[in-house]
């Protein structure tokens, strides 16, 4: 029995959400492999071989693999499926782009957004946008697994490091190609790592009235979040959406500012540890999850909070 | 060129969900019902591409029981050119419905399969990309923009660093993200108009496509919920709560 983690990064840092995944794999308590596949991805491999936990790194490193396009990535899951019980990845974007294809490619069910292994066939995760919780059993003999982050701590990483078996992949690939990318810079934390993050909602009014929360943010080191509404307002870049359809997050302390709390929006935050809700509406149901709620105007609220946090 | 819209019937995105006290599920009976969001955003996009003279006809699918056909009708209103409907009452899996997808894409010929990223009831974001693969076509997931050029496609994606856009060759698959369009309101003369299209009912056996679940659910359940907190009357309140209380800053 072994479980293949596939490792999220961008040819230079490991994402901590594959620290996450590993713990997730430790579950099932067997052997685990980590494949980087990646271009110029040493570094990543590397940093991957001294996760605790981990027994091999099989790196592939390949030119068609410096974007991890969906096409390309799969065949090379696929070839090395064989050996595995268990294939698990993270569900950010890129897991949730090419693990399904490769579940169809092996005719395996996928198993989504997993939040707990009960046993090697039966696990938990979120349905209905996180308003019911199915337990469900999966009877294929290969479990493919996309792991919800936020409910497995990250694994520990050490100074001893474990094999790094270099492999050669098949790159030809001609569905897809890659164009061009536009990534958000941000010397802040990642929203999905991020010990306190701070998320303004359609009531921010503005793009620029989020330098109000950006002071704040600066001052507790927490990471910028939005709801739905203020990304398609354009206030804030699409990659800041926290929710059933935009990330996922649970952080120790999320303040929600001018945010309804639709369920769609609660889905992707309910569960922080400490949630605070500042809301001119009394109504709003995001005090319903609160932990402290706050009835004012933002606009006087967040210049007070600034000072206060001085 | 021909395009084929999937859309799925699911409880609509504004009913606060009930999960049923035996466990078994959720509470169906009486609860409104709608389509996908993401495949009403899919639907747009095909119509837009119709309309901008790429397209000649957009067939929407379902896979659902009897009343899915209420599902396609809205397409249909909406502005698709005629509807299948694979009839069962079972709840069939996205790699089977990915499966029956592929038959009918055998049998139909789209160049473009246009569909959600997501159903907001499974959650299981994995019908469109399994689709591409047993087809063996390139995919464009999570897609904000689609540009067609002659019978290369451009879809800027929704990632979770930003943006990202990737060129496929036709034919190929792509899902819709939210802001991708906003869909439009089905007129009262269309919706009329859309009871005279044509719309076929088939089975999965029709498909040859096994539909028999890989996993069991064997329960569902309410998630913990939150124990109730309090408010607080002020800026310098609230800040000191954090502080000392909850230890969070
Ligand atoms: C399929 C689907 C998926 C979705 N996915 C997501 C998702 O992933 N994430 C997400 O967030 N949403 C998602 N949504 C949208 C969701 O349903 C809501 O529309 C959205 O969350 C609302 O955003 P909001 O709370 O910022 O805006 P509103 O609901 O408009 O709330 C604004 C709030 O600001 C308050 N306010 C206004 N001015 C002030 C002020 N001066 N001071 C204090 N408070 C003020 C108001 O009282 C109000 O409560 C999805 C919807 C669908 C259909
Ligand atoms: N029963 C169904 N009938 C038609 N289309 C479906 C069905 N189930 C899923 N789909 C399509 O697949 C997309 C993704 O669904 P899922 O993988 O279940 O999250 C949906 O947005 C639909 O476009």
């Amino acid at each position: 029995m072994t479980v293949l983690v596939i490792a999220d990064h961008d040819n230079e840092k490991l994402k901590d959400s594959t620290l996450n995944t590993v713990t997730a794999a430790t579950k099932f308590n067997s052997e685990i492999h980590v494949l980087v596949a990646g271009y110029n991805c040493a570094l990543v491999a590397n940093a991957a071989a001294k996760i605790n936990g981990v027994d091999k790194v099989i790196c592939a490193d390949d030119i068609s693999l410096k974007h991890p396009l969906a096409e390309a990535v799969t065949p090379v899951v696929v070839n090395l499926a064989g050996k595995y019980d268990q294939i698990m990845v993270a569900a950010t974007t890129t897991g949730k782009n090419f693990m399904p294809r490769v579940a169809a490619i092996l005719d395996m069910a996928q198993i989504s957004d997993i939040i707990s292994i009960e046993n090697g066939n039966t696990f938990k995760r979120p349905i209905y946008a996180g308003n019911a919780i199915a337990t469900v059993e999966s009877n294929d003999t290969k479990k493919l697994i996309t792991v919800r982050t936020t409910t497995f701590a990250a694994a520990l990483t050490g100074d001893q490091s474990v094999v790094i078996e270099n492999i050669s992949i098949d790159s030809n690939q001609s569905l897809s190609s890659f164009v061009s990318s536009e990534l958000s810079k941000s010397e802040r934390p990642e929203l999905t790592s991020a010990k306190i993050i701070i998320s303004g909602g359609r009531g921010m009014g503005s793009g620029e009235n989020f330098s109000l929360i950006e002071g704040i943010a600066d001052k507790l080191g927490a990471a910028i979040g939005a709801s739905r509404a203020a990304v398609d307002a354009g206030y804030v870049p699409n990659d800041y959406q926290v929710g059933q359809t935009g990330k996922i997050v649970a952080p120790d302390l999320y303040i929600a500012v001018g945010i309804s709390g639709a369920i769609q929006h609660l889905a992707g935050m309910k569960d922080s540890k400490v949630i605070v809700a500042i809301n001119k509406d009394d109504d709003a149901p995001i005090f319903q999850v609160a932990d402290y709620g706050l009835v004012a105007d933002l606009f006087e609220v967040l210049p007070e909070l600034n000072k206060e946090l001085s | 060129m021909k395009v084929l819209v999937p859309v799925k019937r699911v409880i609509d995105y504004n009913v606060k969900i009930r999960v049923k006290s035996d466990q078994s599920g959720v509470e169906l009976d009486n609860v409104k019902m709608s389509m996908n969001p993401f495949d009403e955003i899919a639907i747009e996009e095909a119509i837009r591409l119709k309309e901008a003279g790429d397209v000649e006809e957009i067939i929407s699918i379902s896979i659902g029981p009897e009343k899915a056909q209420e599902t396609l009708r809205t397409a249909l209103a909406m502005g698709a050119d005629r509807a299948i409907l694979v009839k069962t009452d079972e709840e069939v899996e996205p790699l089977a419905i990915a499966k029956i997808l592929k038959a009918v894409v055998e049998q139909e010929g789209p160049k473009i399969v246009l569909m959600g990223k997501q159903a907001i009831d499974d959650d299981c974001n994995q019908t469109g990309q399994m689709l591409a693969a047993l087809l063996g076509w390139g995919q464009g997931t999570f897609a904000s923009d689609v540009k067609l050029d002659g019978s290369s496609l451009y879809v800027t994606r929704e990632i979770d660093g930003g943006l990202e856009t990737v060129n496929l060759t036709l034919p190929a698959v792509i899902t819709t993200d939210l802001r991708l369009n906003e869909p439009r309101y089905a007129s009262l003369p269309n919706i009329m108009k859309a009871k005279r299209k044509l719309l076929d009912v088939k089975t999965p056996e029709d498909y040859k496509v096994d539909i028999s679940p890989r996993i069991k659910t064997l329960k569902v359940e309410e998630p913990a919920g939150r124990i109730a907190g309090i408010m607080v009357k002020s800026v310098s309140e609230l800040v000191s709560k954090l502080r000392d209380e909850a230890k969070v800053i």
